[in-house]
Formats: C-alpha cells, structure tokens, sequence
C-alpha cells in the first residue's frame, strides 16, 4: 500500500508533468487562461490518464511490441471521446473554451509518455495510482499557472475582479504571457531544487 | 574604420575604450533627440524620460543586490536601457507605463539572460514590445506637437494605414519632428547629430544603419505606392521610428551580428522586415518588431558569416 500511494504522490511534486518532467506544454499554453478551463482540461486529462493506464496495463501482454503505440492510441483516443462527448452535453461553455484541446488529449505527450514508460511494464493498482497522481500533478500545475495567468492578464481570480483599478497586463492572456510565467516558474522551481541540494 | 568593431580571437590589442564609456557617450548622444521631444511634446515627457531611467537603475541595483552579483549600474547599460526604453514611448502615457516598461526590459530583457553581454534581445525593445501588447491603447495615443495638452494626433504613419487623407507634411516638418509619435523618434535632426557624434568617435559602424536605412527605403520605393516603383520612400524613411531604430537600437553591441558580412544580412532583413509590417502587417509601424526579429536570427547569422580564420582548415 505504501508503494502505491508512493506512485500516486511522485507525480504531484518530485516527478510534476508539467514543470519536473516538461510535458503536455501544448494544452498549458493554450489553455491556462482561466483557473476554470485549467481546471477543466485538467480533470479531463486525469481522467483519461486513469482510464487509459488501467486499460493499457491490463492488456499489456496481448500488445504486440512492434505495433504498441497505435494500440495505446486507439485506448486513449477511445477515453478522449468520452470525455470529450460528456464534457459537450454536461459543460457546453467549458467545451467552447477548450475547443480542439480537448481532442488533442489524444496526443498529449503526458498520457502517451505514462503508457509507454510506466502501464506497460507494471501492473494495474500502480498504473492507476502512477495516472491518478500525474493527472493531479497535471491539474494542480495547470490551475496554478492559470491563476497567476488569469490575475495579471484579467485582474481576476476566478472570474472575480478583486482590484478595480489594476489594469490588466494584456500580454500575460496571450500565449507569449503563457511562456514567460512557465519559463519563470520552472527557474524558480529549480532554483529552490538546487538550493535545497 | 573597417576592423574597428571586430572582434575576434586573441591577442588582442587594449584600447583604453571600456564599455562605460561608449554606454555613456551613447547616452550624451542621445540628448539632444531627448530635449527635442520635451520641448515638441511638453514636460510630460520629461517625466517619462526620468522615471524610465530610474526605474531601470533601481531595477538593475535591486536584482543585482538579491542574487549578490557585482553592481553595474554605473556602466551606463541601464541608464541606455531606461532611455532608449523611454524614447519609444508616447509623450502622453500615464507615469506607471515606463516605470513596469523599465523593471520589464531590465528584469526579463536583461538580467533573467545574465545581464549585459548575454541578452539575446535588445531590453529596451523587449519592454517596448511588452508594453504594446499589454496596453495597445496607451502605446498608440499620440500627443500633438507644440499643442502642450491632451490634444491627440495619430501619427503619419498610423494615418497612412488607416487609409486617411494625410495631411500634407512638409520633408522639414518631418525632419525637425513636428508630428504625432514617441518621444525620441519624432526630431530626425537631433538624432542624426546624436548618430554623427558615434559615427565620428567609431563606436557604431555605418553598416547596419544605412543599410537598415537604405532597405527600408528601396522595399518602400518598390511596393507601398498604388503601383511598382512609386513609394514615397522619403515620408517611410523619416516617419515613424526608423531613424532611432536604425542608428541607436540596431547597433546594439550585445544582440547584433559580429562580422561585417553578418551586419549586412542584418541590416537588409532589418529593411524588409519593416517595410513587410509597414506595408502589409497589421501594426502601422515595424521597426521594433523587425529588430527584435533580426535580434533573435542573430546567433544564426554570426555563425554561418564566422571570419575564415588564417590557417584553418
């Protein structure tokens, strides 16, 4: 059990998708303006991440090594859909905010880099554990980025305009501003790793 | 004149030429275009001028403190920054601009790189630009010359795009910089004594400006009139910030290409770079933008115009 919840807890911090491992920038960029769609993309990503870890790690010994990609494609592309279908009947403005991010989930590099590294050499409790964890990871970096993003170039939080007369700093809604705050973020973060080394 | 600005591998011969020194002779030579836009727009721009170069003096002193590094403001770099930075900017800007403009162009421009001698890009370009795409509306509210109130005017090159009757300004009214447009761009005759005065002391080479210049003007010639061959090529090369860009921000030491045949390629792609934006792109003006571009090609350039070294293969 503890080994378990040690795969669920590295993929928050010590192995982070976003700002340890530096995958999945794509959707980051394109989606961190708002707490609200970084926290959308990042449950539909969780829950992709789950459901194709578990599926890939059960089937893992009828995959033929030579043709595994496209059969973990055709998994993820399978849970895409379903998070992409349920996303436009339950959360419509959500589906119009993410627009073709949400398909591309399909080729994000976090999912396909989790099936390949860890699902298809470890069995099914960890998988799911190892995707719960980098989905959360994935989600806490994207909201947390989206924050910031979402209080400099918005002056909201949330939604909510907290100071009046903050005038919103534009460039940080646009993807240049999205680059600027991950590149920032990672030099601070490896900055305290080094530190603390 | 010719091998002035090489550099190259040892031995070198020492000069007593240090950098705080021509930075410094930069700056005298830019007052001159700085006290024509006080007196064209108002002391309002005084004070953009003033608070731009403080903040970037405050901003150099307070990163350099926190991450225990030698202070060099004393260099002149930031103050350069804070001008020029200050240069490229409305007269009529409300105070806060040029000071988040200066901590910008100082903070991400400059030192995230590894202070002078590592940005890839120009700093006070890179603040320039910032401010543009964060708060358009400021950065293109022109004050109308010698009107010393809140009276805006576009500039020539904004009504030009916006397919307005422009009004007719004569080749001396844009020489001595009566027109709508940043500070330090507008009076192209206190610029060109500021250039004479690097020119002559052999801190900037005539390459990339005239060339820079001369581009510009051709590509204008060629394609901005209703026909081939009918651009007023003279209104492009003295309107907007063309004569700023060209002697006193392409020749960056720091962002530009090292060899002769490098600064050629740069001052060419400079040109067309802005003539493309100003004809074609969706900005009335395009000189920061084609720097900043030619800036970041520069690694590219320098590598494949490297000197043959004697007795290399």
């Amino acid at each position: 059990m503890k080994k378990l919840f040690q795969e669920f807890i590295k993929g928050i911090i010590r192995e982070n998708p976003t700002f340890v491992l530096v995958l999945g920038l794509c959707p980051t960029l394109a989606v961190s303006v708002s707490v609200a769609n970084g926290l959308g993309m990042g449950i539909a990503a969780t829950f992709v991440l789950l459901g194709s870890s578990v599926i890939i790690s059960l089937v893992k010994k009828f995959i033929p090594d030579q043709i595994r990609i496209p059969c973990y494609i055709v998994v993820i592309a399978t849970f895409v859909t379903i998070a992409e279908l349920c996303m436009k009947a339950y959360s419509p403005v959500l589906d119009r905010a993410l627009g073709i991010y949400v398909p591309l989930i399909v080729v994000n590099c976090i999912v396909l880099g989790r099936a390949e590294a860890f699902a298809c050499k470890n069995s099914v409790a960890a998988s799911f554990f190892d995707g719960l964890g980098m989905g959360v990871g994935f989600t806490l970096a994207l909201m947390f980025i989206s924050l910031i993003r979402e209080f400099i170039g918005a002056g909201k939080i949330f939604g909510h305009t907290l100071i009046n007369a903050f005038e919103p700093v534009a460039v940080f809604g646009m993807p240049s501003g999205a680059l600027l705050v991950i590149g920032l973020l990672l030099g601070f973060f490896n900055y305290l790793k080094r530190r603390k080394a | 004149m010719k091998n002035n600005l090489n550099v190259n591998v040892s031995p070198h011969i020492h000069t007593n030429e240090s950098t705080a020194k021509i930075m410094w002779w930069v700056v005298a030579s830019l007052i001159p275009a700085g006290c024509a836009g006080v007196f064209i727009f108002g002391l309002n721009a005084l004070w953009v001028i003033i608070l731009s170069v403080l903040t970037a003096l405050l901003a150099e002193l307070t990163w350099q403190v926190l991450t225990k590094r030698k202070v060099t403001i004393s260099d002149g770099s930031a103050f350069l920054t804070g001008l020029i930075l200050a240069y490229n900017l409305p007269a009529g800007v409300p105070l806060w601009l040029p000071v988040v403009g200066a901590i910008f162009s100082i903070i991400i421009g400059k030192q995230i790189f590894g202070g002078l001698g590592q940005n890839i890009f120009n700093p006070a370009l890179v603040g320039r630009v910032f401010l543009m795409a964060s708060w358009p509306s400021y950065m293109t509210t022109f004050i109308k010359p010698l009107a010393y109130d809140t009276v805006t005017a576009a500039t020539p090159l904004a009504a030009l795009k916006e397919g307005k009757a422009i009004e007719h300004l004569s080749t001396l009214e844009l020489l001595l910089g009566l027109r709508g447009g940043c500070i330090g761009e507008v009076c192209i005759l206190a610029l060109l004594l500021g250039a004479a005065i690097l020119l002559i002391k052999k801190y900037i080479s005539w390459h990339i400006p005239v060339i820079y210049i001369a581009s510009t003007g051709l590509f204008t010639y060629l394609f901005a009139g209703k026909q081939l061959f009918s651009g007023d090529w003279l209104f492009h090369i003295l309107s907007g910030g063309l004569i700023l860009g060209a002697f006193f921000m392409a020749t960056d030491y720091v962002a530009t290409p090292l060899t002769r045949k490098g600064q050629v390629i740069f001052g060419i792609g400079c040109g067309l770079l802005t003539g493309v934006i100003r004809i074609w792109g969706g900005y009335p003006e395009g000189v920061a933008y084609s720097i900043l571009m030619m800036n970041a090609a520069t690694p590219f350039i320098d590598r494949y115009t490297k000197n043959k070294v004697y007795g290399a293969v």
